[in-house]
C-alpha cells in the first residue's frame, strides 16, 4: 500500500510519518502531483496559518489536486480547516471540500484549545464506534462548525466538528498521530479503508 | 470536556535520564526513550524533556535523542534546555518535537518568544519560569535557579503571553524538591489572570497535591519528576484518584 503525505510548509509532518511507521507503514512525503495521484491513500497534515498555507498550496496547484483526488484522503488539524470552504483566519477562501466555515474560538476560556478532549456522537468509517467518549489530543484556536458531514463532535467553549467525513474525504481536528492508542486506532481505520 | 494533564518531566544529561536528589547527587534513572514510551503506555498526557548537558557532545546526543523520542512516543512532548536563539529551534522541530521550552534565553532576549511564535505558531512555545517568593514578591531566576533577576513572576508571565507564548510552565523554587505540595495560590493567580494554559511544577509528593493544584491552584497541567521516576506514584493510580475527586482526566 502506497501512502503519500502531502509535503508543504507545515509543521508536524515528521510526527505523522513516525506514527505510520509505528503501524508498520512507510509513507512517502511528497508534493509531486503524479506521486500523489498514484498513491493508494493521501494524508494532508498541518500546523500553521491558514492564508499563508493556502497561498503556498495554490502556487503549487495542490489545492486543485487535493479536490480532484478519488482515493481516501485524510486531513489533520489545519488540514481539516483548509478542506473547508472558508476560514476566518486571514479571511481565507479554502479548498471547499466540506461546505463549512472555520471560525475563531471566543476567548471565554483559554485559547488555544490545548490538550485531551473527548469525542462525542461518533459515526462513519474513520471514527469507529469503539472510540466514542475516548480522549484525543487537540491544539487549535480555530474550529469548523458542526454540519451534516460531522463524524465526531467535541465541546470546548462551544460544540465543534472534531472530525468530518464525506465520500472519499476524511478529516480530524485533533492529532491522531499524537493521541496514543486511540489515535493509532483511528489511523489504522484510515489505512484499512 | 478538556482533561487536566499529567506531565512527567525527564532531565537528560549525556543522553540519559537523570534526577538530581540535590545539587551534589545526580542519579541516573534510565533510558529516556524507553521511559517516555513507558509513561505514554501508563497514561501520561504529555512529556517534557529538559537537556541539562553542559557540553557540545552532549548537545548533539540530545538532538538525535529527540528524533528517537518522536519515533517511539505516541503522545506530545516538549523539549527544552540549550535553546539560545531561533536557529536552535529548527532542528528540534524537524526531529519531531511538538513544543520547545525556553527559560533563561527568553528572559535575556524576550524577542525570542515572538520570533518562535511567528515562525512556528504560539502552540510551539512554552515559556518556563523559575521563581522564588522572597522579599514579599515572586522573583524570576535564571541559569537553573542560580541567578536572581529584577523581573517579577506575574508581570513576566503576562509579557510572555503578550509576546506569543502558548503556555507557561511555572516552577516554584520554594516548593521544588520539598514534596510538600505545589504553590497553589501563586499558580491560581497566574492561571486565572492569563489567557493561556499554566503548567504547575515543583512540590509534588502525594496524590492529594495534584487534587489541590488542579482545584485550588486552577492549573491546566501538573508536572512532576522524581515521584514518577522512583515509582512512588503510578500514573494510572493518580488518575483514578483524581477522578474520585471530580477532576476531569483522560
Amino acid at each position: 500500500m502506497k501512502i503519500a503525505i502531502v509535503k508543504y510548509n507545515a509543521g508536524n509532518i515528521r510526527s505523522v510519518y513516525f506514527a505510520l511507521e509505528r503501524l508498520g507503514v512507510e509513507a512517502s512525503i511528497t508534493d509531486d502531483h503524479d506521486l500523489l495521484r498514484a498513491a493508494d491513500k493521501v494524508i494532508f497534515p498541518g500546523v500553521g496559518e491558514a492564508s499563508t498555507t493556502m497561498n503556498y498550496l495554490k502556487e503549487r496547484k495542490l489545492d486543485t489536486l487535493l479536490r480532484e483526488l478519488t482515493q481516501p484522503v485524510l486531513g489533520i488539524c489545519l488540514g481539516l480547516q483548509l478542506m473547508c470552504a472558508h476560514s476566518q483566519e486571514g479571511n481565507t477562501d479554502c479548498i471547499g471540500i466540506f461546505n463549512l466555515k472555520v471560525k475563531k474560538f471566543e476567548k471565554k476560556l483559554k485559547v488555544p484549545h490545548m490538550g485531551w478532549n473527548s469525542l462525542q456522537q461518533v459515526r462513519g468509517r474513520l471514527i469507529s464506534q469503539d472510540v466514542e467518549g475516548k480522549f484525543v489530543y487537540f491544539v487549535h484556536s480555530y474550529y469548523a462548525a458542526l454540519g451534516e458531514n460531522t463524524s465526531a463532535m467535541a465541546d470546548y467553549i462551544n460544540p465543534f466538528s472534531a472530525a468530518l467525513e464525506q465520500d472519499n474525504f476524511y478529516a480530524t481536528q485533533f492529532h491522531p498521530e499524537k493521541s496514543g492508542p486511540v489515535g493509532e486506532k483511528i489511523l489504522k481505520n484510515f489505512l484499512d479503508l | 470536556m478538556l482533561a487536566k494533564r499529567i506531565i512527567p518531566c525527564l532531565d537528560i544529561r549525556d543522553g540519559q535520564t537523570v534526577k538530581g536528589i540535590n545539587f551534589l547527587d545526580i542519579r541516573e534513572v534510565g533510558d529516556p526513550v524507553e521511559m517516555g514510551a513507558e509513561y505514554a503506555r501508563a497514561g501520561a498526557d504529555e512529556l517534557v524533556y529538559l537537556d541539562i548537558t553542559a557540553t557540545h557532545e552532549g548537545r548533539n546526543l540530545f538532538a538525535s535523542l529527540v528524533r528517537r523520542i518522536a519515533e517511539h512516543v505516541n503522545i506530545p512532548f516538549t523539549v527544552g534546555g540549550g535553546i539560545r536563539e531561533i536557529r536552535d529551534v529548527d532542528p528540534l522541530l524537524n526531529a519531531g518535537a511538538d513544543k520547545v521550552s525556553i527559560n533563561s534565553a527568553a528572559v535575556k532576549n524576550p524577542d525570542l518568544i515572538g520570533q518562535i511564535a511567528q515562525s512556528y505558531g504560539s502552540q510551539f512555545v512554552v515559556v518556563a519560569i523559575d521563581a522564588r517568593f522572597e522579599d514579599d514578591d515572586w522573583y524570576v531566576y535564571v541559569n537553573g535557579g542560580r541567578i536572581r533577576t529584577e523581573r517579577k513572576l506575574f508581570e513576566w508571565a503576562r509579557e510572555a503571553e503578550d509576546r506569543g507564548a502558548g503556555e507557561i510552565l511555572f516552577t516554584s523554587m520554594n516548593h521544588d524538591g520539598t514534596k510538600n505540595g505545589y504553590a497553589n495560590k501563586a499558580t491560581a493567580d497566574l492561571s486565572n489572570n492569563l489567557g493561556i494554559p499554566v503548567i504547575a511544577s515543583g512540590g509534588a509528593g502525594k496524590m492529594n497535591h495534584f487534587v489541590d493544584v488542579f482545584g485550588q491552584g486552577a492549573a491546566d497541567a501538573a508536572l512532576a519528576a522524581s515521584i514518577f521516576h522512583f515509582r512512588e506514584i503510578g500514573i494510572q493510580d493518580l488518575k483514578t484518584h483524581l477522578r474520585t475527586h471530580n477532576i476531569p482526566v483522560r
